[in-house]
């Protein structure tokens, strides 16, 4: 029998099993979750959208279907929180945007498709920054996600609404998108997991592109197991997304289950730690470390020269594909229309749209990809940054030769306070310094929790990296470590975080 | 590399069809500069014999059986419309007066 007191604390994986033995409906479930929001979602901020509607509309139906006897997925009746980035039909669609507001797409992206192919009641639409430029929801047009921990901090982004939703137990599971850390920054400093699989490994068909060379989606959950279980409901060859990898989905849940590390090669990247890095992460990440070889792993440093030039590279190349994915925002076809005074031109039109439309650290990346791109500058940054983009890939191609999985911590520091880095976008971009070379290279990673900091006590991650295709590496990693972090601190990080404020009283 | 100039946020402004009002100019000029200063860097690594690298994995074409398939109805294609006239999208005027 599970406890099932109260419904919303649960993993993905344990209401997968209630459900399944007919202990519990997914009608509760859903209705639990949407309570939870309901509750705490006014000072969260988690969800641009919530659909309550359609979300216990599946749920009855996942019920009727499982009274029926019907074999049904894994995750069938498990609610889950979408990134409003990725399209749904029916559902609004803003990706933080204001140009996009009210927008409701005709189609359904894939991994929502899978989604609603699975029998996973959508619970509604995560907030983020616009078009998931930013790493701390604050570049976001209907105001900032804040953080389950510290309502005075930020979530992490982009994708910081769909991390602050887990972390906040108002779904069990939601959905990411990682461009240059919007999946793992967000997992690292809300105390939860989440998976950027290899380029490729899911879907892009749906997802209102940043960056196509390096956007990927991905599985954002409270626990390893229930990260991978997701990832198997979005991965997957596409047909209709032409860099999809047609190859089977690496064994993540099995890899995740078994969570062993004997014998492994675990490689500590020298350039990603060390200076810049606050002490409690370090220590935190020193210490997770050594509980992998206590575990049964090997130790080895390597090192990867190039990626001091990553970020330079990544704010060249994200800005120029961009700056023309962001062209087809046209106020033309769809979203926003601002009509100059007089009988203006199309061109005006689209000029008053996007500058009345797009918030400003949009307008920033999509100026400087334009001049990135711009003839005579051409070779001496966009091309300059490829060549980069290939010395990156070549380092991990080298470390991979000495090492099965590489780690460092996620992100350089913990949650740090609204405000504090909002006006100086460098600063902004350097919390994605050690997620980004993944991208570039179009590897998979992870984070996890790795404990909470001695300075500030807000939680610190821990990311594990690992060669394209061999995602499941990751969760052996992610499940050995978890186990062993779990038994020394008795039981979950998340159980150490404050106690919300309810607005009203829950189901 | 010489610095921006506000004729040329201005410029590229233009070709990126956003109509940045003169304060929004003015702190773009400054942003632009500290940040282009910063991915400058690129320019410094070691990538004189580098081939560039666009994309993370080799890219094919695909392609499709040349066969109808279902596709969006009229109506879905043009439901996020700003404005719609006789079942297409209606634009403001694509040409100067003169």
């Amino acid at each position: 029998m599970t406890d099932l007191t109260d419904l919303t604390r649960l993993s993905a994986s344990a209401l997968a099993d209630a459900l399944a033995r007919r202990e519990v409906s997914s009608v509760e479930v859903t209705s639990a979750c949407l309570d939870r929001i309901a509750a705490v979602d006014g000072d969260v901020h988690a969800f641009l959208h919530v659909a309550s509607e359609s979300a216990l509309e599946t749920a009855r139906g996942v019920d009727a279907r499982r009274a029926r006897g019907e074999a049904l997925p894994t995750l069938a009746g498990v609610p889950i929180a979408v990134k409003d980035v990725m399209t749904t039909r029916g559902m609004p669609t803003t990706c933080g945007s204001k140009i996009l507001q009210g927008w409701v797409p005709p189609y359904d992206s894939t991994v929502v498709a899978k989604i609603k192919a699975a029998g996973m009641p959508i619970l509604g639409k995560t907030n983020m920054d616009e078009f998931a430029m930013g790493s701390s929801t604050e570049h976001s047009a209907y105001g900032p996600t804040r953080n389950p921990w510290d309502l005075g901090r930020i979530p992490g982004g982009s994708g910081g609404g769909s991390a602050a939703a887990v972390a906040a137990y108002e779904a069990p599971l939601a959905t990411g998108t990682d461009t240059g850390g919007s999946i793992r920054q967000p997992a690292s400093v809300t105390g939860t997991v989440g998976t950027k699989p290899t380029y490729g490994g899911v879907s892009r068909y749906g997802l209102v592109a940043l960056a196509s060379s390096l956007d990927q989606a991905g599985p954002v959950a409270r626990t390893v197991l229930d990260t991978a279980l997701l990832h198997e409901v979005m991965a997957g060859y596409d047909p209709m997304d032409s860099t999809s990898i047609n190859a089977p989905v690496p064994g993540v849940v099995e890899a995740a289950r078994r969570g062993d590390v004997s014998r492994l090669r675990i490689g500590v990247v020298k350039e990603l730690g060390g200076e810049g890095y606050q002490a409690g992460v370090r220590t935190r990440f020193e210490e997770a470390v050594q509980l992998l070889v206590d575990a049964g792993a090997t130790v080895v440093e390597v090192s990867c020269p190039s990626f001091v030039y990553a970020l330079a590279a990544y704010y060249l190349i994200l800005p120029s594909e961009a700056s023309s994915n962001l062209a087809k925002f046209d106020a033309m076809r769809y979203g926003l229309r601002v009509t100059p005074d007089g009988d203006p031109s199309a061109e005006q039109v689209m000029a008053a749209t996007r500058d009345a439309g797009f918030g400003p650290e949009v307008k920033r990346r999509i100026i400087l990809g334009t001049y990135a791109l711009s003839s005579g500058y051409y070779d001496a940054y966009y091309g300059s940054a490829q060549k980069v983009r290939r010395l990156i890939a070549d380092d991990f191609a080298r470390a991979f030769t000495t090492a099965d999985v590489l780690v460092s911590p996620t992100a350089p520091t913990t949650a740090f306070a609204f405000g504090d880095k909002i006006d100086d976008p460098l600063a902004m971009y350097l919390n994605d310094v050690a997620t980004i070379p993944a991208n570039l290279a179009g590897l998979p990673g992870m984070s996890l929790p790795s404990g909470l900091a001695d300075e500030d006590g807000l939680p610190t991650g821990i990311q594990v990296l690992a060669p394209a295709m061999a995602d499941d590496r990751l969760y052996s990693v992610g499940a050995a470590l978890e186990r062993a972090l779990e038994a020394r601190w008795g039981g979950p990080l998340l159980h150490r975080a404050p106690e919300l404020t309810t607005s009203r009283k829950e189901a | 590399m010489s610095a921006l100039s506000r004729d040329d946020v201005a410029h590229l402004a233009m070709l990126a069809r956003i109509d940045l009002s003169d304060a929004e100019l003015d702190r773009m000029l400054g942003e632009l500069g500290v940040i282009l200063e910063s991915v400058a860097l690129v320019q410094q690594a070691p990538i004189a014999a580098v081939e560039p690298m666009s994309h993370p994995l080799p890219l094919v074409n695909v392609s499709r059986p040349d066969v109808v398939r279902p596709s969006l109805t009229p109506t879905d294609a043009l439901s996020g419309a700003p404005e719609v006239e006789l079942q297409r999208f209606s634009v403001p005027r694509i040409l100067d007066e003169e």
